[in-house]
C-alpha cells in the first residue's frame, strides 16, 4: 500500500530521519553517518511514494522488496523504519549495542522489514537479481529496489549482476546508485575512480536517469519513472553530497564511519532543527 | 561387497534427485557454465523456466540463490567444488548468516578428479563449510546415496553444502539399502571390534575393502559411511570408540579441517582413543588418473589397512 506522501511531507520526514540519524550514531558512538544522509532522500522518496508494503505486516510475501547493499548506512534504514513505525525511537537509540534490533549493519534476521543482510559490499544487487526471477516465477508484478554506493561499483560481483540482470530481462529491477563520491579512506577519485556509471551501465543494457539526489521533486520524479517501467532493468544515479545537512560532515570523508562527539551534535542538532 | 552393485558416480545421484524433486513447484536450479558436468543439465532439460543460467560469475550465483530464498524458492546451485570456494564469503554472509535455505552442490571434489590436476582438486571444501553456523556438511559416497540425501535436503531448516564427485567408484549402497540414510546420521556399513574406519566419500568403498583385507588377517574393522560432517553423528562415534577402542577416518580431503578433523575433535572431548587419518595431508595434488593419484599420496587401500593396523597398535 503505496503512502503517495507530497513533497514537502516527503522533505520533513527526511528532516526527522537526518535528526534520528545523528541521535542514534551519537548515542552508540560508532557508526556511518556520512552515507546515511547522502542515502536518505532518496529512501524516504521510495518509502514515501510508490514502495508498496504493508507497514503493520512487514514479511507481506508479496511486497515490494527494497535491499539496502550499502549496509553501513543502517542508520538511514532504521530511521525510516521508525517513520512507518515498523521499529520505536527505543530501538533507535539501542543501535549497535548487545541484543539491539538495530544492528550495526543492516539484518534481515534481526529487524523488521529489512530484506537483506547486508554489510559486505557487492551483494545486494545480485540478491535483488534472486528476488526478482522469484517475483517473475510468481507472476507477480511486486518491484524489487536495490540501492548501492558509488565506491561499491568497484566490487567486481556488481556488474556480475549488472551482466546477469538484462540476460534474465528483469524489468521489475530497480538500482539506486547514492553517488556521494567518497568511501571509507578517502574521496572515490583517489581511491579507485569509477568513472561514467551511467554510460556503464547503458553499455550494458540498462536504462539510467541520473538526478539530483537531494531534490525532492527530481527524486519522486524518477522512481515513479523507474516504478512505471518494466521493459528491462533500470537505474537511476543520484548525485548526493556524503553528509548532507551537517556542514561539517557534508564532503568529509572522516565522517565516512565516525561518529560526533558531544560539540559536534549540538551543532548537529542546531543545523537539523 | 561392494562390486555387487556395479559403480556409480555421485554427481549422477545428483542429478537425478533433482528431477526427482521437480515435482515441488518451488525448487529452483542455478547454473555457473557447469551444469554439464554436475548434472543440473538434466533438471534444466526439462525445467529451463527453472533453471538459471548465471554464467562464470559463482559469487553472483551464491547471493542469486539466496534472493531466490527469501522469496520461497527452493535454490540448488551447482558448479565445481573449487568453484564454490571463489564465493566463500558470499556463501558466509549471503546464505549461513541468515540462514537461508540454499542448497549448494560443488562437484569434482577431492584428489580423485585426477587429471585436470591440483587446481581443479578442492580438499578443503568441507573443511571451510564446517566452520559455517547453520551449514550442513555432507558428502555422499556413490550415486545411489548422493541420490537420497539430495532427497533429503528439501527438509533441512538451512542451508547446505554437498561435495560429489566426477568419477565412478564401486557402489556401497543398493535400492535397499539407501533407506538406512538419513542426513546427520553415520551409517554402519561393516560390524567389527577391533577398529572403527569412519569414512565418507570415495574412501568409503576403500574402507570396505581394507575391511575385508583386514578380516582376512584377523582383524575385525567396522566401517561407518559418515556421509554427513555436520552436524556430525557424535553418538554414532562415541558408541564405536568405545566398543572399537581406536579409530582410523579415511576422506579424499584435507586432514586439516576435515572428517578426520571433526572425529578428533569430538574424541578430544569425549573418549580419547587412538586416531589415524588417511587424507591429502597438507599438500596439493598433481594431475594424473585418480587411483595413482591415491597411491602417490598414501590413500590407498593399503594405506588404510596400514593406519588400522597402527592404530590398533596404540590401544
Amino acid at each position: 500500500m503505496p503512502l503517495k506522501l507530497g513533497t514537502k511531507e516527503l522533505e520533513k520526514m527526511a528532516l526527522s530521519c537526518r535528526i534520528n540519524i545523528i541521535k542514534m550514531i551519537h548515542a552508540a558512538q560508532s557508526g556511518h553517518p556520512g552515507g546515511s544522509l547522502s542515502a536518505i532522500d532518496m529512501i524516504v522518496g521510495l518509502y514515501g511514494t510508490v514502495l508498496n508494503i504493508d507497514p503493520s505486516n512487514p514479511n507481506w510475501e508479496d511486497r515490494d522488496r527494497f535491499i539496502m547493499s550499502k549496509g553501513h548506512a543502517s542508520p538511514a534504514m532504521y530511521s525510516i523504519l521508525n517513520e512507518l513505525d515498523i521499529i520505536n525511537e527505543q530501538d533507535l537509540m539501542s543501535f549497535r549495542k548487545l541484543g539491539s534490533v538495530c544492528q550495526g549493519h543492516v539484518d534481515m534476521n534481526w529487524t523488521n522489514g529489512v530484506d537483506f543482510s547486508a554489510g559486505s559490499l557487492g551483494m545486494g544487487l545480485s540478491f535483488g537479481l534472486g528476488c526478482s526471477l522469484a517475483a517473475k516465477l510468481d507472476n507477480s508484478n511486486r518491484k524489487i529496489w536495490v540501492m548501492v554506493g558509488d565506491g561499491e561499483t568497484q566490487e567486481g560481483q556488481l556488474w556480475e549482476a549488472i551482466m546477469a540482470a538484462v540476460f534474465h530481462s528483469c524489468g521489475n529491477l530497480k538500482l539506486i546508485v547514492d553517488k556521494n563520491r567518497i568511501q571509507n579512506d578517502d574521496f572515490v577519485s583517489k581511491q579507485m575512480e569509477v568513472g561514467d556509471l551511467k554510460g556503464k551501465l547503458e553499455s550494458f543494457g540498462w536504462v539510467v536517469r541520473e538526478i539530483d539526489g537531494h531534490d525532492m521533486e527530481e527524486i519522486c520524479d524518477a522512481i515513479n519513472w523507474a516504478n512505471t517501467g518494466i521493459e528491462g532493468p533500470m537505474a537511476i544515479i543520484a548525485n548526493t553530497i556524503k553528509g548532507n545537512g551537517v556542514s561539517y560532515m557534508e564532503n568529509n570523508p572522516s565522517f565516512h564511519g565516525k561518529a560526533p562527539n558531544i560539540e559536534e551534535f549540538q551543532i548537529a542538532m542546531e543545523e537539523l532543527s | 561387497m561392494s562390486s555387487l552393485s556395479g559403480n556409480g558416480a555421485s554427481r549422477d545421484g545428483y542429478g537425478d534427485a533433482l528431477l526427482n524433486l521437480a515435482n515441488n513447484p518451488n525448487i529452483v536450479v542455478l547454473e555457473a557454465d557447469l551444469g554439464k558436468s554436475t548434472k543440473s543439465c538434466h533438471f534444466r532439460n526439462k525445467f529451463p523456466e527453472r533453471t538459471f543460467s548465471i554464467g562464470i560469475a559463482e559469487q553472483n550465483m551464491m547471493l542469486v540463490a539466496a534472493g531466490l530464498a527469501s522469496s520461497g524458492k527452493i535454490p540448488m546451485a551447482s558448479t565445481f567444488a573449487i568453484f564454490t570456494e571463489r564465493g566463500f564469503e558470499q556463501i558466509r554472509n549471503g546464505i549461513a548468516r541468515p540462514n537461508l535455505k540454499v542448497h549448494i552442490c560443488g562437484s569434482h571434489g577431492g584428489i580423485h578428479t585426477g587429471s585436470d590436476g591440483s587446481s581443479a582438486q578442492s580438499v578443503e571444501d568441507l573443511a571451510i563449510y564446517r566452520t559455517l553456523p547453520n551449514m550442513t556438511v555432507i558428502h555422499p559416497a556413490d550415486d545411489i546415496s548422493a541420490e537420497e540425501l539430495t532427497m533429503q535436503l528439501v527438509d533441512l531448516e538451512g542451508p547446505s553444502y554437498m561435495r560429489t564427485i566426477r568419477n565412478k567408484v564401486p557402489r556401497s549402497y543398493t535400492n535397499n539399502t539407501k533407506q538406512d540414510l538419513i542426513i546427520g546420521k553415520g551409517n554402519v556399513l561393516m560390524e567389527g571390534e577391533d577398529v572403527v574406519i569412519i569414512c565418507c566419500g570415495v574412501m568409503v568403498s576403500k574402507s570396505i575393502d581394507a575391511s575385508i583385507l583386514l578380516k582376512n588377517e584377523g582383524i575385525n574393522a567396522a566401517v561407518i559411511d559418515m556421509h554427513t560432517l555436520k552436524p556430525l553423528d557424535e553418538e554414532l562415534i562415541d558408541t564405536w570408540s568405545k566398543r572399537c577402542g581406536c579409530i582410523v577416518t579415511a576422506e579424499d580431503h584435507s586432514i586439516i579441517g576435515g572428517l578426520g578433523s571433526a572425529v578428533a575433535e569430538h574424541n578430544s572431548r569425549t573418549n580419547l582413543v587412538p586416531v589415524e587419518m588417511i587424507g591429502v595431508k597438507d599438500i596439493f595434488g598433481q594431475s594424473g588418473d585418480s587411483e595413482e593419484l591415491f597411491e602417490e599420496m598414501s590413500m590407498a587401500i593399503k594405506d588404510i589397512v596400514q593406519a588400522a593396523k597402527k592404530s590398533i597398535g596404540r590401544k
